[in-house]
């Protein structure tokens, strides 16, 4: 076990935790977009940032990335801290500012939209945290999804914005997504993501319409369970 | 060339390749790097050479790395007597062969002439750019034919890593690169021997050690001209390294766009193997390590260690987050010392004379020598090697020959993109890492832009945000939007659209990039912006509140004019001006007409009187 201190709380957290966790089961808040327990870490959003201080340095680090040390000491709320926080909502204000989740977490922060910075009618809400791009990799393993080009241009994507022969339809870009970028549409037995219309299995029990034929297709090849006994529903399992 | 199988066997090859080397013998040099590759210099070498063969004469011909003064190449040196040519040409060739190098007669119009004295300097070491330089690592670049180790050799080339090897042990010589005080040259300025240590000290096999040469800032060209020069002295310098820290391979990581860099890298790497100086057991010891090349497709983000790993390992060059230090997990999450090219060909420099007098050029905090690459403003453009501790004066005025045109100086940019621009008022700041970054710049790899009185400050912070914008590998939000927004609001300054308060911003939201980003390449990325507005913001203030461009540069807020004063009515600005903006009759003042000036500057160029005003 390591022992630190977070905004003056003595925490006590393992070995390999991170500042992250370790504040939250203390009850101390930090809000985060781009981590999320399904995927591995990126620190791209840099909302979660919190000041520490070794020896008589201090610094400013991710706290969803930087792990407990015996007697560290951080602050979550400093006026640097703060100020990192601020801009990063301003900026993602601009770059997403039809995002309902910002708007929200920029109002409960106390954060304006910056009047300078004309706002982007070109990202979506995609704020490039790259949960989906993870899921897609760590969880589904398929990586049907990529990061392309770079700077302001990155954008997340198929490769070269063309079909993807490798997606299975199953939306967990869409269930990891913080602000509700990615679009999935089911209606009948078809579902659309990723510009490619997917075919739904209906359940053999009771006839609903539940996964795309890919995504049963994918998990009976790789768990080697025969597709037929997959053709349920769960709710019918 | 044969193995070498051990430091004897070394020292004998050595001295053999002396032994048949006659000092006296003709030979002339011509430096063959990139510049003077672009002056065409391949095509003199040719001619020499043909010339030579038409007068049956035993002369050598050597096309050598980069001799530093590209401003005056092609350059050539007739040896024995060292005599030095600039500006070289094809038509010059017979001259040089049938009057220098037969008889020994100098050709004036060939030297040097020092603008100052008006007077010709026959050595390169006595020509005003040379003579303060301390070119204690690119001084061989002059005579070595990066493509032959035998050049390397004769000049005592791979001594260094034979003493390592044999005399020294590992420890040994962690600890005497951390006496000699070496501090990266990349940028960092981090020390390499406690790196070193840190890596030798760290658990997990393999070890690498990585030459960074992925050099991108605009304007500096050192490591490339190192690694085409004298590739041998980085690959020795490797070499010690991973005997120092217990590695087993080793990676260059260079840009694809240096592509006599990699060429000469890889025939060095492949002689080297071959006499036994690299790879298995090398000079008969236990000790093996192998070095690869890897191309970089161009990103400046993969100069940033984090990137450059993941770059070798096969995927998108972005940074990820260092709160484990590269020397425990690096390169494939394996212990892993990366440096720059010229922090390691400096490594044999160590070795070779010893820590203790390695240390006596130098300032207090920074050892040894830096190589700058002068451009910009400046009439003598080239690579110069000085000690640290320099002053930016010595470096302008005396080897730089100070302002073309005698036009005044305004200020100077170190660092590159991460770096910041220096006032006139700290022109007698001494050179080294700690006192650059004490005004709020830094090393960097060693590039320095000189910017005169028509540079505006404004236009030059917008330039390198620019550069940092498109080259912001987009991971984190600091970087990707935060640099964007502030390139935005500059170009709202420059466009004559600034608004009250843009300053602050600027500064606020530098603060947070800099604090925010993942990597030094965002948490570095205001230091141009920050810099310009803390040593020139009445500049900013002109163009957002006044609505003018003092320096005459950004064309939204600026008018060109003729002074009927001054113009003689020659017609040069009517012949240059590509809208016709320009008029009059032959003789008499001609006149602008600005609607239809696009502010090109192309009648400011071509008037010899100086009878255009811009305002």
């Amino acid at each position: 076990m390591v022992n630190l201190i977070i905004d003056g709380k003595n925490v006590t957290a393992k070995k390999d935790t991170m500042v992250l966790e370790a504040a939250r089961s203390a009850g101390v808040d930090i809000p985060t977009l781009c981590a999320h327990e399904a995927v591995s870490r990126a620190g791209s959003c840099r909302l979660c940032v919190v000041e520490i201080k070794k020896g008589n340095r201090t610094r400013i680090v991710t706290s969803c990335l930087y792990p407990v040390e015996e007697g560290l000491i951080v602050h979550t709320n400093t006026e640097r801290v703060l100020n990192v926080r601020r801009l990063v909502l301003e900026l993602l204000l601009a770059r997403c500012p039809r995002s309902e989740v910002l708007q929200n977490l920029a109002k409960e922060l106390g954060v304006d939209p910056q009047p300078r910075f004309l706002p982007d009618t070109d990202k979506g809400k995609c704020i490039l945290c790259r949960s989906c791009v993870r899921v897609c990799e760590e969880v589904v393993g398929v990586s049907a999804i990529g990061m392309s080009a770079r700077g302001s241009h990155k954008t997340v994507g198929t490769p070269f914005k063309e079909t993807s022969s490798v997606c299975i339809g199953c939306g967990a870009c869409v269930y990891v997504c913080p602000t509700g970028h990615i679009v999935m549409q089911s209606s009948g037995d078809k579902r659309k993501i990723w510009k490619r219309t997917f075919k739904m299995q209906t359940c053999e029990k009771c006839g609903k319409y539940f996964a795309p034929v890919d995504q049963l297709k994918y998990i009976s090849k790789k768990t080697g369970v025969p597709y037929t006994e997959l053709a349920v529903c769960t709710e019918c399992r | 060339m044969k193995k070498i199988s051990n430091a004897q066997a070394l020292r004998r090859v050595q001295d053999d390749l002396r032994h048949n080397y006659d000092p006296n013998k003709k030979l002339v040099t011509i430096c063959a790097g990139t510049g003077c590759r672009g002056y065409g210099c391949i095509k003199v070498k040719e001619e020499l050479e043909a010339e030579i063969a038409r007068q049956k004469m035993d002369v050598e011909v050597r096309a050598t790395g980069c001799f530093g003064f590209c401003e005056k190449g092609p350059l050539v040196v007739v040896h024995p007597e060292k005599i030095f040519y600039q500006q070289v040409k094809i038509k010059d060739v017979p001259d040089i062969i049938s009057k220098t190098v037969a008889t020994g007669e100098v050709l004036e119009k060939l030297l040097y002439r020092d603008p100052q004295s008006n007077e010709t300097v026959m050595r390169e070491e006595d020509v005003p750019f040379y003579k303060k330089q301390h070119r204690l690592v690119f001084g061989s670049n002059g005579m070595i034919d990066p493509t032959r180790i035998e050049d390397y050799l004769i000049i005592g080339g791979y001594s260094a890593l034979a003493k390592a090897l044999t005399e020294m042990t590992p420890e040994g010589v962690v600890s005497e690169v951390k006496k000699a005080g070496l501090r990266g040259r990349g940028g960092g300025g981090f020390l390499a021997g406690n790196k070193w240590e840190s890596c030798r000290r760290a658990h997990g096999e393999p070890k690498y050690v990585i030459g960074n040469g992925d050099e991108g800032d605009p304007g500096a060209y050192m490591d490339r001209s190192l690694m085409e020069g004298n590739p041998h002295s980085v690959i020795e310098g490797m070499i010690i390294g991973a005997y120092a820290i217990g590695a087993s391979e080793g990676y260059i990581y260079v840009r694809n766009e240096y592509p006599l860099a990699v060429l000469h890298l890889t025939m060095a790497i492949a002689s080297a193997k071959e006499a036994g100086l690299l790879g298995k057991n090398i000079l008969g010891t236990n000790f093996s390590f192998d070095i690869h090349i890897n191309k970089g497709g161009g990103a400046f983000v993969c100069g940033e260690s984090s990137a450059l790993f993941a770059s070798i390992e096969g995927r998108a060059g972005e940074p990820r987050a260092k709160y484990i230090h590269a020397v425990e997990k690096g390169l494939w999450d394996k212990p892993t010392c990366l440096n720059n090219v010229e922090t390691w060909a400096n490594v044999p420099i160590i070795i070779n004379q010893g820590a203790d007098a390695y240390v006596s050029v130098g300032t207090e905090g920074s050892k040894g020598t830096k190589i700058f690459s002068l451009v910009g403003k400046i009439n003598n453009t080239g690579l110069i090697e000085v000690p640290m501790g320099m002053t930016l004066r010595e470096i302008i005025y005396d080897m730089g020959g100070g302002i073309p045109k005698g036009r005044k100086f305004k200020a100077v940019q170190t660092g590159g993109p991460s770096g910041g621009c220096i006032p006139e008022s700290l022109l007698d700041l001494q050179v080294d890492f700690d006192k650059l970054h004490e005004v709020g710049s830094m090393m960097g790899s060693g590039g320095m832009i000189v910017m005169d009185d028509r540079s505006c400050m404004v236009d030059v912070a917008k330039y390198f945000l620019a550069f940092l914008q498109e080259e912001s590998c987009g991971k984190c939000v600091p970087c990707r939007e935060g640099v964007r927004r502030m390139h935005e609001i500059l170009e709202d300054i420059c466009a004559g659209k600034g608004k009250e308060g843009d300053v602050e911003l600027l500064e606020h939201i530098s603060t947070g990039v800099a604090d925010g980003s993942l990597c030094a390449l965002g948490g570095s990325a205001p230091n141009p912006v920050l810099s310009t507005i803390k040593y020139f913001r009445e500049e900013y203030e002109a163009h957002i509140k006044n609505h003018r461009c003092p320096a005459g540069v950004c064309k939204a807020l600026i008018t060109y004019s003729i002074n009927p004063d001054k113009c003689t009515g020659c017609g040069l600005c009517i012949k240059v001006c590509p809208t016709q903006a320009t008029s009059g009759e032959k003789k008499k003042p001609h006149t602008i007409n600005n609607d239809l000036c696009t502010r090109c500057g192309a009648c400011i160029e071509s008037c010899k009187f100086d009878a255009i005003t811009v305002e």
